[in-house]
């Protein structure tokens, strides 16, 4: 681990004004990716900003409807925070799927958003990689990738993004707000992520320094009706091989409104319009189930271990949305 | 010979006691080595190498010697030459084998003598700092050049480069047989199986990573170490450093777990004696966790041939198991596939086998059931896929195969319980629910498979010594240089001593894990307690016996006069048998005997009774498992096992060690896979983040019940060893039950749900053989 400051930021402007001075700054939340990747000599800050003592730790419900949660609510709050359950249980279920109970007693809203990929050459600084040392070459591309990505990727970036609560808040069209050194701003949260192209390095759309202040998930009554299914190594504590976010509003059979995200097989967290688009006034049922599998997976690029991840994943779709079907409630 | 005891007495022995040193280790007062405090403790951090062969060109450390705190970085540049080891190459010294023939490192260890580079992850230098901080910091500092040349990763691509194993196994076993004619007996088949099933090398995780501390005090010094053999790494820091024995204390109190990869002196360990003489100072190296995967051992890749042929009754006519499994390129290190396989079926026509692959990796080393976890996955699973073969029951096929007497010596077993385990196992089981069609049991919309399999472990010993010391206070001390990893050896010590002279078992202490005390051997192969168990019951039995010769010869003692025999001791007082309320209490007897405790020393080994009984512990394992016929996802939902294992000495421990060894079976079935980089050798899943192991959630409900067995031959104590039995024949019940849940048959260990989509997987490297019905998977 390399040396580094250590500084607790009270106010958002202190914290701004602290990272603005020191580029090679991070911004410290729960540390379960950062201070991990500190370990392995993956992040190397040379000052660590505390920021969990900002007061941002509430979930509110604006006069609009929608849930603003604070970017310090931790992930086991915010699963079983009653709005949430009741309003949008696929998040709820995410975020319960995700790590393990110590982990999301720590991890934060924020931070779950900026986690890094589990790539493991991006974990080894022995070896080539473009995210981590742009130019460098990807190790994974012919390397171990079961775990990797299938859609989204390109040939200088593989890795997935890890994440199964974003995926939720990517279903639900979540924004993303900030505030950074030109003000305040509102990302939608499927521009906050970026796709790696020739720079996986440049993950999101922050500006260097720019805080996530909060996560606002807009009132969607048909979420209510939702679900979240993980498919993994293991029964528990394993990232996604492959995950879907489903919401489904149904009338009288008839599709009338859907949202489906995808995990475990994207380099950002997936939303798929194109399953959607499949779903809309279809009749419910395996046929049309089957149909928006297909649709989600169009574009996947298969690599030498990770091929039955496509499969996999439509599945994964499939029965997410059977199930919501057989439990409404 | 068991210990005495009053009618209704039943003695500790054979009871569920918690563990005597579960308070030390629930509040943190069990030091464990890497937390031993010494004043003036350095820390060092090994650097490992990037690249899986060739030659280090140049080690810059200048960044690193400049870095705060650093006080020394070792390299193959300034590290002394050891005497010990010029004069092994001098002489052409070629040693081979897990005992490390005549290499005085016992291992082919890294030292820093040369500037090869033999795999990816060898250490190849030693920063030391004042701190762990500063240590890991500096390590990050170094800058190697190399000169690379290609390496041999793959398994499946250097197959043609195996060669046999022509030692001895184990330094006992013949490393090929052949008995009978096993073309008649093929030819005389009317069914055969004719398959090959692989396993992954696996490395072990135990919970504490290995650590060493070492200390120098003039020429003699001081080693804590995280060591299932404290006496071997004596041995090994001895010769590696020349030095006498006698100069060398080993200390090893508790171990975090250590599954075999404790068992050898590392490179670590040498290293830590090293360097403390070099910098004049006692130095702790803590093996990181991606350390883990390379420097201390793992299991090898094994790809293992198994011909079957029987006669429509099921009548096995010929056996044959060719296994070939992986080592390095330092050390040729084997993983003895078919030693069960030998012992286990009546089968007139057999040849079995073994042939190494040299790869550059680590040097594997032994992994919980080392041969017996790895054979019996290719063995019963086989087995399976015969009676299918056959349309015939499992378990009617192996008891139309039992082995009434050791089929490859002949010897009559010492005991055996196998037939009631498998009855006993199938009925409480339920094994008659099974219908035997694959996917035809259902529960939901999940698929239900049950599975069997045999589990067996030899009943080894070897000699081992111990002291019992009556204390005047009535106390009792155990002394054993034997080891405590996690298994409960303090405890069932304990017991044994207590029965043994009569005393409660809280007025016993056990002392372990020091070469200051009775040599003991290493605690691996479950011999801890026949060997160690043995020594402390025989001692123990000694001290009872002066104790009571005392008492019977002193005129001043109610049992003066008193028959040897007619004597006992309950409770730490001493009676005469026919007249109870007439006695004494140790404390009393000792007093008026100058308050001098009875210390008597015990050396217990293996005799006759080896040459005339063949040895060994069986039972059965079945489970239950629950596939997602979509998704491929195996869960294991119950699972049940029998065991005879002689005298359990305490059901508590060991129903844990067999719970134990199941779980790490569903490890080995269903997760657990070292991923090597094809290319570089580099070890990619090397945290325990990506190789998994199972959670809670993977174990489910575990039952273990053991076979009421009389063992009179096989030691003192009448016990066989329970450690590592449970984790043999687990991932064979297992593919057997997921190919009983959904007809694909996986001989590719681990079952991970990929292989159970074949369909699916487009140009995987891997994609699983299919045995028939050879039909995808949810489609
Ligand atoms: C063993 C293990 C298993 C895991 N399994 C899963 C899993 O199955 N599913 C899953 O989804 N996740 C999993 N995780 C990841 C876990 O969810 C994330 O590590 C966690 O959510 C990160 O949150 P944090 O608050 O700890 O972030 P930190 O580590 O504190 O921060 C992460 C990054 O975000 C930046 N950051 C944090 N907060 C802000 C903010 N408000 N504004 C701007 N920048 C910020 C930091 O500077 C840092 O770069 C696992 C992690 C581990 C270690
Ligand atoms: S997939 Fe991305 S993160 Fe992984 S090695 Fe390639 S570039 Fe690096």
């Amino acid at each position: 681990m390399h040396p580094f400051s250590f500084t607790t930021a009270e106010t958002a402007a202190v914290a701004l004004r602290l990272a603005a001075e020191d580029p090679r700054a991070r911004y410290l939340a729960g540390g379960t990716t950062l201070v991990d990747l500190m370990k392995l000599e993956v992040e190397r800050p040379t000052q660590l900003i505390d920021i969990t003592a900002l007061p941002l730790t509430e979930v509110t419900t604006l006069p609009n409807g929608a849930l603003r949660v604070g970017a310090m609510v931790r992930n086991s709050d915010l699963a079983h925070n009653e709005d949430v359950r009741r309003r949008y249980p696929m998040l709820s279920q995410a975020l319960l799927a995700g790590a393990s109970g110590q982990l999301r007693n720590m991890a934060t809203t924020g931070g779950n958003l900026l986690q890094r990929t589990r790539c493991p050459y991006f974990r080894d600084t022995a070896m080539p990689c473009n995210k981590r040392e742009p130019g460098t070459g990807c190790s994974a591309l012919h390397g171990e990738n079961r775990g990797h990505a299938v859609l989204g990727t390109s040939e200088a970036c593989i890795a997935t993004h890890p994440s199964d609560m974003a995926v939720a808040l990517v279903a639900l069209d979540a924004a993303v707000r900030t505030a950074g050194p030109q003000g305040e701003r509102v990302i939608p949260i499927a521009e906050l992520h970026r796709l790696p192209g020739g720079h996986p390095e440049i993950e999101t759309t922050l500006a260097p320094g720019e805080l996530i202040t909060a996560v606002e998930i807009p009132a969607l009554p048909f979420a209510a009706r939702s679900l979240y299914v993980k498919v993994r190594d293991r029964a528990s504590y394993a990232f996604a091989l492959a995950s879907a976010a489903v919401a489904v509003d149904l009338d009288k059979g008839v599709v009338r409104d859907a949202r489906v995200a995808l995990g475990g097989v994207g380099t950002v967290p997936w939303r798929s319009r194109a399953a959607e688009d499949a779903l809309h006034g279809k009749p419910a049922g395996a046929a049309t189930y089957r149909a928006a599998a297909e649709a989600a997976l169009a574009g996947a690029v298969p690599r030498e271990h990770n091929a039955f991840k496509i499969e996999l994943a439509r599945r994964t779709l499939v029965r997410a949305l059977t199930r919501l079907e057989a439990n409404p409630a | 010979m068991t210990a005495p005891h009053a009618e209704g007495t039943a003695g500790v022995v054979g009871t569920p006691i918690n563990r005597v040193d579960g308070m030390l280790k629930i509040t943190g007062a069990a030091r464990y080595t890497a937390e031993i405090p010494l004043e003036g403790l350095l820390h060092a951090v090994m650097v490992t190498s990037t690249i899986a062969r060739g030659e280090i060109e140049e080690i810059d450390t200048s960044a690193a010697e400049m870095s705060a705190g650093v006080i020394r970085v070792m390299t193959p540049d300034n590290t002394p030459k050891l005497e010990s080891l010029e004069k092994y190459q001098r002489e052409g010294g070629k040693g081979t084998g897990g005992s490390g023939g005549g290499r005085p490192t016992g291992r082919a260890l890294s030292l820093f003598q040369d500037k090869r580079v033999e795999y990816n992850g060898q250490p190849i230098a030693l920063v030391i700092a004042d701190s762990f901080e500063a240590a890991t910091h500096a390590a990050s500092l170094v800058r190697v050049k190399y000169r690379a040349e290609t390496p041999t990763i793959e398994m499946a691509s250097a197959l043609p480069s195996a060669y046999p194993y022509t030692q001895k196994v184990l330094g006992r076993e013949p490393p090929a047989t052949r008995r009978g004619d096993l073309a008649a007996g093929l030819a005389a088949a009317d069914v055969r199986v004719d398959e090959a099933y692989t396993t992954p090398m696996e490395n072990h995780n135990p919970m504490e990573m290995h650590a060493t501390i070492a200390a120098w005090d003039g020429d003699h010094v001081t080693l804590w170490d995280s060591t299932q053999n404290v006496y071997g790494v004596r041995g090994t820091i001895a010769k590696s450093l020349s030095i006498p024995p006698e100069n060398v204390r080993v200390i090893s109190h508790f171990i975090g777990g250590a599954f075999g990869s404790k068992g050898s002196a590392w490179s670590h360990v040498v290293l830590a004696a090293m360097a403390a003489r070099e910098v004049g100072r006692p130095v702790k190296i803590v093996v990181t966790r991606r350390q883990m995967f390379g420097p201390v051992g793992g299991r090898p890749h094994t790809v293992q041939q198994v011909t079957l042929g029987a006669t429509r009754d099921g009548t096995l006519t010929a056996l044959r198991h060719d296994s070939t499994s992986s080592t390095s390129t330092l050390e040729e290190w084997l993983e003895s596939c078919v030693l069960a396989t030998r012992i286990l079926y009546d089968c007139p026509n057999e040849e079995t086998s073994h042939s190494l692959v040299r790869l550059n990796v680590g040097t594997p080393t032994y992994m919980r059931a080392p041969g017996e976890a790895t054979g019996l996955f290719a063995l019963e699973s086989a087995m399976d896929e015969l009676a299918y073969a056959l349309e015939m029951d499992p378990i009617a096929l192996r008891l139309k195969n039992y082995a009434e007497a050791d089929p490859e010596s002949g010897k009559p077993w010492s005991s055996k319980s196998l037939r009631e385990c498998y009855q006993w196992g199938a009925e409480h089981f339920g094994w008659s629910r099974r219908t035997p069609t694959p996917r035809s049991m259902r529960e939901g919309d999940e698929l239900v498979g049950y599975g069997m399999a045999t589990a067996t472990y030899p009943a080894n010993r070897m000699p081992a010594s111990a002291v019992a010391c009556i204390l005047p206070d009535g106390h009792v001390t155990i002394k054993a240089a034997s080891h405590e990893l996690g298994t409960g050896t303090y405890t069932v010590l304990a017991q044994l001593a207590a029965d043994a002279i009569g005393v409660p078992v809280e007025r016993i202490e056990v002392q372990l894990g020091d070469t200051d005390l009775p040599q003991n051997p290493i605690s691996a192969g479950s011999m801890t307690v026949t060997s160690t168990g043995s020594a402390v019951h025989l001692a123990a039995m000694a001290a009872r016996d002066k104790l009571v010769q005392l008492a019977v010869s002193d005129p001043e003692s109610p049992l003066h006069g008193a028959r040897h025999e007619e004597v006992e001791i309950i409770d730490g007082r001493l009676t005469r048998r026919a007249n109870a309320p007439r006695g004494e209490t140790i404390q009393s007897l000792l007093a008026r005997h100058g308050g001098a405790p009875i210390e008597e020393k015990a050396d217990a080994k293996p005799g006759d009774e080896r040459q005339q009984y063949s040895m060994h512990a069986f039972g059965a394992v079945f489970v239950e498992v629950r596939v997602d016929p979509e998704l491929g996802t195996v869960r294991v939902a119950r699972a049940l096992g029998t065991y005879g294992v002689g005298r359990v000495l305490n059901p508590k421990t060991a129903r844990n060690q067999l719970m134990g060894g199941i779980t790490f079976g569903i490890g080995m079935a269903l997760m657990e896979h070292t991923r090597v980089d094809a290319r570089n050798g580099r070890y990619v899943n090397a945290d325990i983040a990506e190789y998994h192991i199972p959670v809670h959630a993977d174990v489910p409900s575990i039952e273990v019940l053991f076979v009421d067995e009389q063992d009179p031959h096989v030691d003192p104590i009448g016990a066989k060893g329970i450690g590592e039995i449970g984790m043999t024949g687990v991932a064979a019940a297992i593919a057997n039950a997921v190919f009983h849940a959904t007809g694909v048959r996986v001989r590719e260990l681990p079952i991970t749900l990929d292989k159970l989509f074949p369909e699916m997987s487009i140009h995987s490297s891997n994609s699983p053989r299919q045995a028939s019905p050879s039909r995808g998977f949810g489609s």
